[in-house]
């Protein structure tokens, strides 16, 4: 299997990933700029005909695919549409419903990277004699003298996103190219290069963050698949104080939407503490109960060798999160983390991603908080 | 570069776009009736002449229209409408399950919209429909049926149906048969007369015409409701202003594919027989499609120009990308959605398993075909089999 040497001067041959959005439009036009040989290619990721055809924003719609192949006829590049809907549908969407089933918070992005884009198509992509995939996101892929990769955080730390890379292992970052993550680029200055180029996406809109869920609405997605459950919502002493139609439809951490008649006897607002699938049941309590000191992850992935012992690092929880210091270390394959301050708002579900400054050093899968205050 | 994918669409002949050309500069609108117009009508006039000359019709049964969509979408709705206004009892539409999407979509339209029984009629391992096959849907009951359709040829296996058989046991029950006909002309002898066809759909870019001109032939007792209203330009069933230069070109690229279809026959239809013997021998495995008699005595085989393969275990479109890579242009042959890949229909009635039906590609030759261009797919097709059968079916 090639593999990207430390030189960027060797011609490879790119198959460049292309939303229809402004980002891998331009990802792919630097790629072709820098003189490999691309080619453009959108996934189809969504089976239902309909959203080909209808103009919903969000990714697969129709006009997206002919947006991506308008910026490939720009680029010069020849562009095709793979059908990745099944698996996408098995490795994304079916596990993102079953997730928030059971109580936990995915973050399907992730996930998409990890089994989609830079799985599925690029073991296709290498099999068909491409040497790497290119896509739009804000990250670099940093080679030391040794030929050691390391994944690292965009130039410019507002437009990172690292996190929904963090899963990627070394094999992966191998043959990935993010020809946006070394330019600090605002995002007017990607729609201004955009512009330059000719590429009728400059002006589009971004794109949700969620693409299966076009209209945004992840309840109402998550009720349309899993139905109604009526269940209730407790405080922490487990008092019932109202009901919910679907302990999936929860977030812990969420605040709003809880419809909770009866207030709180301190008169402060709550959150969601806890949901138990099996109960079916929500708890909710104040802001204080919410802090985490630590946590245990699953499923570790790392970009490039495990750590051998214990370390202190900075994390981040969540896509758009700020970064916390940790201490953590990996006991048979599970990462035990503390937090040097406590946190609010961590969901098991949630990747926690962990950094050496700006090197992502791994992820994992939160499987279970410790909180500063003993909740239900 | 290697361009075998004529069925989409093939170069203009010089002749074709000489006609155009000189037209382009000439006004003239054919309905008018002052010398400009009387010229454009004339010009309109002998290019029906030479049109109904190649097809063995009359010039008044050929009607003019946009392309090879729209004279199949005439055919099927407007005969839907005219022999169910007739007789309301009239609302079954039998066609083949292989017919091209101008066709298929029209009557499953119909069968949608405008009460329509749609059946479709059983094919065989080539994708034939048999004569016995339409006997057999219309004794049930002759006198609900309002139309059957079949194609000439097959646009993705080549196959090429028994029109005339067909066109008796049609007659025979007094109900009208359409074919589209628009992969047959320029390859196979088509007369519209012999065929007993009421209705036959040709398109001109396929013969080396210009695009976005075609014709229905239309049988001189049938008048199909119209699709387009307006003002009835051709024979009151099909509205708007002529094209004359298409038109024009059209007539002399129709003429020309007539008259050559003798040696496309025996030349490009050499180079395919080549052409499949080499996709052969570099992947054994590959599964002709359709009929593999190429034609002869008492048989109706495929396409002169037509070379349809599946390949097991591997995916068309990885296929088409790493030929198209090494400037090898042709087709999976299969229907699109936003570019979304189905497994063909065509290869679904066959009774193609669908995982099989992914991995096809469709050569077809044309006027400008080339030794160079065999030879180009048979350097080319085995690595890139092997290749595609490596990222397999994702």
């Amino acid at each position: 299997m090639t593999e990207i040497p430390a030189a960027p001067q060797r011609r490879l041959r790119v198959l460049a990933a292309m939303s229809g959005g402004v980002d891998s439009a331009v990802a792919a036009a630097r790629a072709a700029e820098a003189g490999h040989d691309v080619t453009g290619v959108h996934l189809a990721l969504s089976a239902n005909p309909q959203s080909f055809r209808t103009g919903a924003r969000g990714c697969c719609t129709i006009e997206d695919s002919r947006d991506a192949r308008r910026a490939a006829d720009v680029i010069g590049i020849p562009f095709y549409v793979w059908d990745l809907a099944d698996r996408f549908r098995e490795d994304v969407v079916d596990d993102f419903v079953a997730e928030y089933e059971a109580g936990r918070t995915p973050n399907p992005c992730l996930r998409c990277n990890e089994k989609i884009k830079f799985a599925a198509l690029l073991d296709k992509a290498l099999a068909l004699g491409f040497d790497a995939v290119c896509t739009g996101h804000y990250a670099q892929v940093i080679t030391d003298a040794d030929g050691n990769r390391e994944l690292h955080r965009a130039s410019d730390m507002a437009k990172d996103q690292s996190y929904v890379l963090g899963v990627l292992d070394d094999r992966q970052l191998a043959h990935a190219l993010f020809p946006l993550g070394d330019t600090v680029t605002t995002k007017d200055e990607i729609r201004a290069e955009a512009e330059r180029r000719g590429l009728a996406v400059a002006k589009k809109p971004d794109s949700h963050d969620i693409c299966f869920i076009a209209d945004g609405d992840t309840q109402g997605f998550l009720a349309s698949r899993l139905g109604k459950a009526e269940g209730d919502i407790v405080d922490e002493a487990g008092a019932k104080l109202g009901t919910h139609e679907g302990a999936y439809g929860y977030t812990i951490g969420q605040r709003k939407g809880l419809r909770i008649g009866t207030p709180a006897p301190d008169g402060k607002p709550r959150y969601v503490l806890d949901i138990s699938p099996v109960n079916n049941t929500v708890t909710v309590g104040p802001v204080e109960a919410l802090d985490v000191t630590a946590l245990t992850a699953l499923k570790p992935r790392w970009c490039g060798t495990a750590p051998a012992a214990a370390g202190t690092y900075t994390a981040q929880l969540r896509a758009h999160g700020g970064e916390t210091r940790v201490h953590a270390e990996l006991v048979d394959g599970t990462l035990n983390v503390t937090f040097d301050e406590p946190v609010r708002g961590v969901a098991p579900g949630q990747a926690i991603v962990l950094y050496d400054g700006t090197r992502v050093v791994g992820s994992a899968t939160i499987a279970t908080t410790e909180r500063a205050t003993a909740a239900a | 570069m290697a361009y075998l994918d004529h069925a989409a669409t093939t170069p203009m002949l010089p002749e074709a776009v000489e006609a155009m050309t000189k037209q382009l500069t000439v006004v003239g609108n054919a309905s008018s009736l002052h010398a400009a117009g009387r010229r454009a009508r004339r010009t309109v006039e002998e290019a029906r002449e030479t049109l109904a000359d190649a097809l063995g019709a009359r010039p008044s049964e050929v009607v003019l229209t946009s392309g090879g969509t729209e004279a199949d979408n005439l055919a099927v709705k407007g005969l839907y409408w005219s022999r169910r206004a007739a007789d309301p009892a009239r609302t079954r539409i039998l066609a083949s399950p292989v017919e091209h999407h101008a066709v298929l979509d029209a009557v499953h339209w119909l069968g949608e919209h405008e009460g329509a029984t749609v059946e479709y009629l059983p094919v065989d391992g080539y994708g034939r429909v048999h004569p016995e096959a339409l006997r057999e849907a219309l004794v049930r009951n002759p006198d609900d049926v309002a139309l059957a359709t079949v194609m000439w040829a097959n646009n993705e296996i080549g196959t090429v149906m028994p029109v005339r058989e067909l066109a008796d046991v049609a007659a025979e029950f007094g109900v009208p048969l359409h074919a589209d006909a628009v992969q047959a002309f320029g390859q196979l002898p088509v007369d519209f007369a012999a065929s007993g066809l009421a209705a036959m759909t040709v398109s001109g870019h396929k013969v080396g015409g210009p695009y976005g001109i075609g014709a229905l032939l239309l049988g001189r007792e049938y008048s199909p409701v119209p699709v387009l209203h307006g003002g009835g330009q051709e024979r009151h069933v099909r509205s708007g202003t002529l094209d004359v230069p298409a038109v024009a070109a059209f007539a002399v690229a129709g003429r020309i594919a007539a008259e050559r279809r003798a040696w496309f026959a025996t030349e490009i239809g050499g180079l395919r027989d080549d052409l499949v013997a080499a996709v052969r021998a570099a992947a054994p495995d590959a599964i002709l499609g359709g009929d593999p008699d190429p034609a002869g005595p008492g048989s109706l085989g495929r396409l002169p120009a037509n070379a349809h393969f599946t390949f097991p275990g591997c995916e068309g479109d990885s296929l088409l990308l790493l030929l198209d890579a090494q400037g090898i242009e042709c087709s999976t042959g299969s229907a699109c959605t936003a570019g979304v890949a189905q497994p063909s229909h065509v290869l679904l009635a066959t009774g193609t398993d669908p995982d099989l039906a992914r991995g096809t590609l469709r050569f077809s030759l044309g006027h400008t075909s080339t030794r160079a261009d065999v030879d180009a797919v048979a350097e080319a097709i085995g690595p890139a089999v092997e290749r595609a059968r490596s990222a397999g079916l994702s």
